[in-house]
């Protein structure tokens, strides 16, 4: 792998060093590594020719006597490229209709249910009555995953467990939330294979029946050359108008979203970047194109920081040791707090290069992995009453999280010195939940 | 070295929507037409073939190295027809592909000694390890053994649930605490209920989680630690589940979770699709690390027993 495209190409393009202008033959290395660069990122093979002869034409003639160096200039280029060719106009998703409905098609583990869930959120934060429609009636727990999500959302979800029947289960939940005051419908279905007939007939099927307004295709951003082919069979059957490029959380180069988009010509319209429901983003071209070319994704991890520490919850927190009640559950909700300020750092590991170099550094919160492992050992009412434990308890605690005595001992103490401590600043009137990390 | 010289070559007009599966039909004979009794593959079969290969997630630094290994290999010997350099070709693919060493055909043969037999599950998001582990269960339990469960992925909504579903489906026990519990603690009681009730194997289900998430990463090789308190030499498998349909991303999930965990075998899930796996070749070489099973399917019986050939030999279709 390498960490920057301009640095490779520049080594590509020495000869071109002391000549005026880019010229066919000058070129020729330097447009077979952009070509390798975007296959080692997953761009579909044909896709990367194809877009690499184009930039080649856009290259030729060009001065390379500027300021900047031949691989700078090239990198540009292609970075201009991509976006271009990835962007265009922002596309919102259409919710019109009474209800909307909005069809969720993917293959299987793609992440369409947890998709579903964090789409409802935002509809919902936007002011519209949403509910959830359970369609996956094959995949164990599917229904019950679903429900899990619509209820952490807050958001009605619709399921006819004994029903084997997609479109009727639609169908009915249409019906339902006409009569129900809901405005959009969230149609979460079953994964499936491009090449599987009967679930490809299942979900055309759907859309024929609901005439969705909106039908998203969900895609893992780490697929592969075989994304061209399943987004191109889904939109033949589907005629889908968005997609959704999941999983952007990880280290994945990404290149199956130029390939889907050079493929299909349809917009994407969010991306995923991880497991909890907020973490749901709109698709920038600009940085999912210097994301392919190795060049980091900076002003998504600035933001990201931005966002990590969480305000409503540290006032909850603040309330509660005010009223002297602060107790092991909360303890564990600020490890947690302080644990997403720790999730910086796998945000950082998506800049290549950046990341191995990180990565190893003792930023760690794998201190306080022991202690949170502790406390989930713990039964609930232990944790709301940390007095109950005795010796007998704190051995079967030490058990169950692979810990000793002597840490379920010192963590105790800790925390029993913790609420001293609030006791005091709530006296003193002293606030503030630095004071309370014991790691510090 | 020729390989690139041609990468994408202007002739090659065959448009997106058919151009791979006329490709790989036609593959063989334009081989043999290209290198029969010459002594030099020809650029143009080099790059039909790294065509084959990029596009089934091969990468483009296996895909060097096994066009390398060929010519080294048609330098050396000067083959005399098609068939055998089918053969060469195939058999140089597969030498890169780690051997499973299994002392018997399906690979599940246990070793009294280590009873019971512990398997640890990991990978991504979503690759297919639940429904790996049912499939497994049910293989197991088909020869004779006990088999039980440890439902230590307790995060990602209804995980349990799933679980608990195979474990009726195949008929094994399922050891689980409840949502958003201590994966550690689960694994624990798995292991624990395992040494009591006599089983043959337990195979412990874990949360799907990005290589890139450190704390998440750290917990793996904490659940790890955790069963070796209960019996040293386990986990006795760690086995790394990948999405057949994952590009060069999966080398890097592979580097990883061996870092984490020490990796011992590797599935490869959803070849039933169109994508190929090809990433497997690359990783199989450089950790050393045996592929054992594909995934074929969602139902029970949709495992099949990795065949180094039988997996080459698709490449090519
Ligand atoms: N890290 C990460 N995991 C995700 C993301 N979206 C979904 N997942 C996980 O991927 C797995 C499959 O997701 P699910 O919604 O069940 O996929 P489905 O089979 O398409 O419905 C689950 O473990 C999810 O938690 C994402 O954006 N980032
Ligand atoms: N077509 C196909 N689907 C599979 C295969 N293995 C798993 N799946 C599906 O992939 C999705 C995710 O599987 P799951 O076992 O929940 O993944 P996990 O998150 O890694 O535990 C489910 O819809 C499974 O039915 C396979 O070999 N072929
Ligand atoms: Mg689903
Ligand atoms: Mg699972």
């Amino acid at each position: 792998m390498f960490d920057n495209l301009s640095l490779r190409l520049d080594k590509a393009i020495q000869n071109l060093k002391g000549q005026a202008t880019i010229t066919e033959i000058n070129i020729a290395a330097t447009v077979k590594e952009i070509r390798r660069a975007l296959v080692d990122a997953d761009v579909n093979f044909k896709v990367a020719k194809e877009v690499t002869d184009e930039i080649k034409e856009e290259a030729l003639g060009q001065d390379v006597l500027t300021s900047v160096s031949p691989g700078q200039l090239l990198t540009k280029i292609t970075n201009d490229k991509l976006t271009e060719l990835m962007g265009g106009k922002l596309e919102e998703i259409n919710v019109s209709g009474s209800p909307a409905v909005i069809l969720i098609s993917g293959l299987q583990g793609s992440g369409k249910t947890t998709f579903s869930g964090k789409l409802a959120n935002y509809l919902k934060s936007q002011g519209k009555q949403v509910m959830l429609t359970a369609c996956d009636i094959y995949r164990p727990a599917a229904i019950d995953q679903l429900k899990v999500l619509g209820e952490q959302v807050d958001v009605e979800v619709y399921a006819e467990p004994e029903n084997k029947d997609a479109v009727s289960i639609a169908n009915s939940a249409i019906k339902y939330a006409k009569s129900n005051g809901k405005s959009v419908v969230i149609v979460d279905t079953a994964g499936r294979l491009a090449i599987d007939e009967q679930m490809m007939s299942e979900i055309e099927a759907l859309k024929k029946s609901l005439n969705p307004s909106e039908t998203l295709f969900v895609v893992d951003s780490m697929t592969g050359q075989d994304a061209v082919n399943t987004a191109r069979t889904f939109n033949e059957r589907l005629d889908f108008d968005g997609v959704v490029l999941t999983k952007l959380d990880g280290d994945t180069r990404g290149g199956a979203a130029l390939s889907i988009r050079r493929v299909v010509e349809k917009p994407i319209k969010f991306i995923s970047t991880g497991e909890k429901l907020d973490a749901i983003d709109r698709f920038h071209p600009d940085r999912m194109s210097n994301r392919i070319l190795g060049m980091g994704d900076v002003v998504s991890l600035v933001e990201k920081a931005q966002q990590a520490f969480d305000e409503d919850e540290a006032k909850r927190l603040n309330k509660k040791i005010r009223k002297n009640q602060f107790d092991l559950n909360d303890f564990l909700s600020q490890l947690q707090q302080i644990k997403k300020m720790g999730n910086i750092k796998d945000l950082v590991g998506m800049i290549p290069g950046m990341g191995k170099a990180i990565k190893d550094v003792d930023l760690d919160d794998a201190n306080f992995k022991p202690v949170e492992a502790i406390i989930q050992s713990m039964t609930p009412m232990e944790r709301e009453n940390p007095d109950l434990l005795n010796g007998a308890r704190r051995k079967r605690i030490a058990k169950g999280s692979g810990t000793s005595i002597q840490e379920v001992n010192r963590l105790m103490k800790q925390f029993g010195d913790m609420k001293k401590m609030m006791k005091v600043m709530n006296k003193s009137g002293a606030r503030g939940l630095s004071a309370l990390n014991p790691f510090r | 070295m020729g390989l690139f010289n041609k990468f994408f070559s202007k002739e090659d007009k065959e448009s997106l929507d058919s151009g791979l599966h006329k490709t790989k039909e036609t593959f063989f004979s334009k081989l043999g037409k290209a290198v029969v009794g010459k002594s030099k593959v020809d650029d143009e079969v080099l790059d039909n073939l790294e065509e084959v290969l990029v596009s089934s997630d091969v990468g483009i630094d296996t895909t060097v190295k096994i066009i390398e290994r060929i010519e080294d290999r048609v330098a050396r010997d000067k083959y005399l027809g098609v068939d055998e350099l089918n053969n060469i070709l195939k058999e140089e693919i597969a030498g890169l592909l780690e051997d499973n060493n299994a002392t018997d055909q399906e690979g599940l043969s246990l070793d009294p000694t280590k009873k019971p037999y512990v398997i640890l599950v990991v990978g991504v998001n979503g690759v297919g390890k639940t429904t790996t582990i049912g499939k497994l269960a049910a293989r197991y339990k088909s020869l004779g053994n006990h088999v039980v469960l440890g439902a230590a992925d307790t995060f990602r909504a209804a995980a349990v649930d799933q679980i608990k579903l195979w474990g009726e489906r195949v008929g094994v026990h399922v050891v689980s605490k409840g949502m958003n519990t201590d994966p550690s603690a689960v694994a624990f009681e798995a292991v624990e209920y395992g040494v009591n009730h006599g089983a043959d194997v337990v195979i412990i289900d874990t949360a799907g989680r990005l290589h890139t998430k450190v704390n998440l990463m750290n917990e793996l090789s904490k659940i790890k630690r955790v069963i070796q308190k209960f019996i040293p030499e386990a986990p006795h498998e760690v086995l790394l589940v990948l999405d057949g349909s994952t590009g060069q991303n999966a080398v890097i999930q592979a580097r990883e979770f061996t870092k984490a965990t020490e990796v011992t075998s590797l599935a490869i899930t959803k070849l039933d699709g169109t994508a190929k796996g090809g990433v497997v070749i690359g990783i199989s070489n450089e950790f050393k690390i045996p592929v054992k099973y594909i995934g074929v399917g969602e139902k029970v019986e949709d495992l099949q027993v990795f065949n180094r050939e039988a997996f080459v030999e698709t490449l090519f279709e």
